[in-house]
C-alpha cells in the first residue's frame, strides 16, 4: 500500500497525475479565461467566488463547462454548491481528478 | 394619384412639402462605423477616396483560403474583454458602432432617456457563425452534445446585435433586428425613421451590422454557386461592372448611426451629416438569388417619390453591385432606366472593402455623405475593362470626381429572395 502511494506521490511529482495544487491551478486557470477582466491574485481560498468577482449563474456554467471539456469531469446539478469557494472546489473535485494525467 | 405610384405628378409633390411637418422630417446626427478599410467615417472616407482597398487574404475553416474584407477596430474601447468572449462578433461591432455613434453626435448620454431610444439593426443573417463553431467544438468530442456552450441560444437569437448594444448603453426602449439579406443596411434606417414618426421612440440608433466572414459556410455557399470572387492581388478582387470579375468577395463590418427628429436635432444644436428625404423597399417575387431589374427600378422610383423629387435631382447614387455576373447586369438595367439623361454620378463602395452584408447598405450610404461637404464622388475602383452588358455613362471610375456640389444621394441596397431597398439623403440646409 505504501509502496502505491510512493509510486502515485511520485508520479505526481513527476507531473503525471493531479494534486490539489495542480487542481487548485486548472480552476484557477479556468477563472481566468471566464473572468479576463479580474485580478485574480489576491483570491482567497476561504471566501466565495461570487464575493470576490463577478460571476453569475453563466459564468458559473462556463465553470462545469470547462472541466467538463477539459477534464471529462461530470458535475451533477446537485452537486454545483460545492463550487462555491476555491477550497471546497479543490476539496470536491480532488477524488474526481486524482487520475486525471497533467498535460506536458 | 396614390400617394405612392411610381410616377409623382405635381400635386403629389405638393401635398409632400406641404404636410411633411417638421417632427416628420428626419436626420442623422451621429456616425459610427467599423469598415475593412476605416474604423471611423474619417480614416473610411479618406481611404475611399485614395483608393485604399480593406481585402486581404483570410482562413477559413475547412476549405483552401478565401479573399475577406476584415475589420480590425479595437473590441476593448467599449467592451470589457469578458463582454467580447460572452457575446458575438456582430454584437461586438455593433456596441463599437454604436457607441461612436453616439460620441460622435454630441448628446449628453447621461441625461437621454433611455426608454425613448430604439436600436434598429439590419443584418443579412444571424447565428451561423455560432451554431458553426458549436458543431466544430462538439466534433472534438466525439459529437457529445454535452459540451454545446450554454451561451448559444443568447449568441444566436436573431436579436443579438441590437440587444448587446442595450446592454452596452443602457436603452431600455425598443430593440431589432431588421433581416433583410443584402438590403438591410438600409431597412435598418428606414426601421428608424418610420419608428420616429410613429412616435415608438425620440432617438434612434440604426444601420446595420455583419459577422459573415467568421462562418466557412457563406464562402463555400458562394463559391459552390460559382460567385466566390478569386484574384492573386486581393484589393484587385472586386470588381463592380467589369468584365473580368469572378464574384463576391465577403466582408465584416457594420454602420450605425444616431437617426432623430430635425426638430430635436435642430434643439440641441447637433451636427447633421444629412436628412433622409426617401426610401422604399419592395421585392422581386421571381427567383431565390436572381435580382430582377425591373422591380429594383421600380423601388429607387418609390423612393424618388416618395421624397418628392425627380431622378434629375439625385447628384449621386451609390451601386450595390457585387460584382457577380448578372447582379452588375441587372442593377444596371435598373439605373439606366431611371437615370438615363440624368446628371447623377454612380459609384461603388463593395470595389473597396467587398460586400459587407448586413453592414452593406449602411457603410455605403456613410462613406459617400462627406461628398455633401467635399463636393467629391469617391470612385469605383478595380474598373478596368467595363462590361458592355453594364455600362454606364456617368460611373465614376478609378479616380474620384469632384462634382463642385453633392446635395442628393440615393443609395440601393439589394439582396437574396429578391429584398430591395432604397434610402435617399439630402444635404441640408437652414
Amino acid at each position: 500500500m505504501k509502496q502505491v502511494f510512493r509510486a502515485v506521490e511520485t508520479m505526481s511529482a513527476r507531473g503525471f497525475l493531479m494534486t490539489g495544487v495542480e487542481i487548485r491551478q486548472a480552476v484557477l486557470e479556468i477563472l481566468e479565461r471566464i473572468a479576463p477582466d479580474e485580478d485574480l491574485s489576491g483570491l482567497d481560498d476561504a471566501v466565495a467566488f461570487r464575493e470576490q468577482m463577478e460571476l453569475d449563474s453563466m459564468d458559473f456554467l462556463d465553470i462545469v463547462m470547462e472541466l467538463r471539456k477539459g477534464y471529462r469531469v461530470q458535475i451533477p446539478e446537485e452537486d454545483y454548491h460545492n463550487l462555491n469557494t476555491m477550497q471546497s472546489t479543490v476539496e470536491y473535485l480532488t477524488p474526481k481528478m486524482k487520475d486525471v494525467p497533467v498535460a506536458g | 394619384m396614390s400617394r405612392y405610384s411610381a410616377q409623382p405628378s405635381a400635386a403629389d409633390l405638393l401635398w409632400k412639402t406641404e404636410t411633411l411637418a417638421l417632427d416628420d422630417r428626419i436626420v442623422i446626427t451621429g456616425i459610427g462605423l467599423a469598415s475593412p478599410n476605416g474604423n471611423n467615417l474619417a480614416e473610411f472616407r479618406q481611404s475611399l477616396l485614395a483608393g485604399k482597398s480593406g481585402v486581404v487574404d483570410y482562413e477559413t475553416r475547412y476549405m483552401p483560403p478565401v479573399l475577406a474584407g476584415v475589420c480590425n477596430f479595437d473590441e476593448l474601447r467599449y467592451q470589457k474583454r469578458k463582454e467580447v468572449r460572452r457575446g458575438t462578433r456582430a454584437g461586438s461591432i455593433a456596441v463599437y458602432c454604436s457607441n461612436e455613434a453616439v460620441v460622435d453626435s454630441g448628446l449628453n448620454w447621461d441625461s437621454v432617456a433611455k426608454d425613448r431610444v430604439g436600436v434598429y439593426l439590419g443584418i443579412t443573417e444571424h447565428g451561423n457563425v455560432e451554431t458553426e463553431n458549436e458543431i466544430y467544438e462538439i466534433s472534438q468530442f466525439g459529437y457529445d452534445t454535452k459540451v454545446w456552450s450554454h451561451h448559444h441560444n443568447p449568441r444566436t437569437v436573431a436579436n443579438n446585435p441590437a440587444g448587446e448594444v442595450t446592454l452596452s448603453l443602457g436603452v431600455t426602449g425598443p430593440h431589432l433586428t431588421i433581416g433583410a439579406a443584402c438590403a438591410a443596411g438600409n431597412a435598418g434606417f428606414i426601421q428608424a425613421v418610420q419608428m420616429l414618426r410613429l412616435g415608438e421612440c425620440d432617438l434612434a440608433i440604426a444601420g446595420g451590422v455583419s459577422e459573415s466572414i467568421h462562418t466557412f459556410g457563406i464562402f463555400a455557399s458562394f463559391q459552390s454557386q460559382g460567385a466566390l470572387a478569386t484574384h492573386e492581388d486581393p484589393t484587385k478582387a472586386c470588381r463592380p461592372f467589369d468584365a473580368q470579375r469572378n464574384g463576391i468577395v465577403v466582408a465584416e463590418g457594420g454602420g450605425i448611426c444616431t437617426v432623430e427628429r430635425l426638430t430635436d436635432a435642430l434643439a440641441r444644436g447637433a451636427t447633421i451629416y444629412g436628412e433622409i428625404i426617401g426610401h422604399a423597399m419592395n421585392s422581386d417575387a421571381s427567383d431565390f438569388v436572381l435580382p430582377n431589374s425591373t422591380r429594383q427600378a421600380e423601388c429607387v422610383r418609390l423612393a424618388l417619390s416618395r421624397a418628392g423629387i425627380s431622378a434629375g435631382d439625385v447628384d449621386l447614387v451609390s451601386s450595390h453591385a457585387t460584382a457577380t455576373e448578372q447582379g452588375d447586369i441587372e442593377e444596371a438595367k435598373a439605373l439606366k432606366a431611371v437615370f438615363e439623361g440624368t446628371q447623377a454620378a454612380i459609384n461603388n463602395t463593395k470595389s473597396f472593402i467587398g460586400h459587407a452584408m448586413g453592414a452593406a447598405g449602411a457603410l455605403e450610404l456613410l462613406g459617400n455623405l462627406p461628398s455633401f461637404d467635399d463636393g467629391i464622388a469617391h470612385a469605383t475602383i478595380n474598373l478596368e475593362n467595363p462590361d458592355s452588358r453594364c455600362v454606364l455613362p456617368n460611373l465614376v471610375a478609378n479616380e474620384p470626381r469632384n462634382m463642385g456640389e453633392v446635395n442628393c444621394i440615393l443609395n440601393n441596397s439589394f439582396g437574396m429572395l429578391g429584398i430591395n431597398s432604397v434610402v435617399i439623403v439630402k444635404k441640408y440646409e437652414f
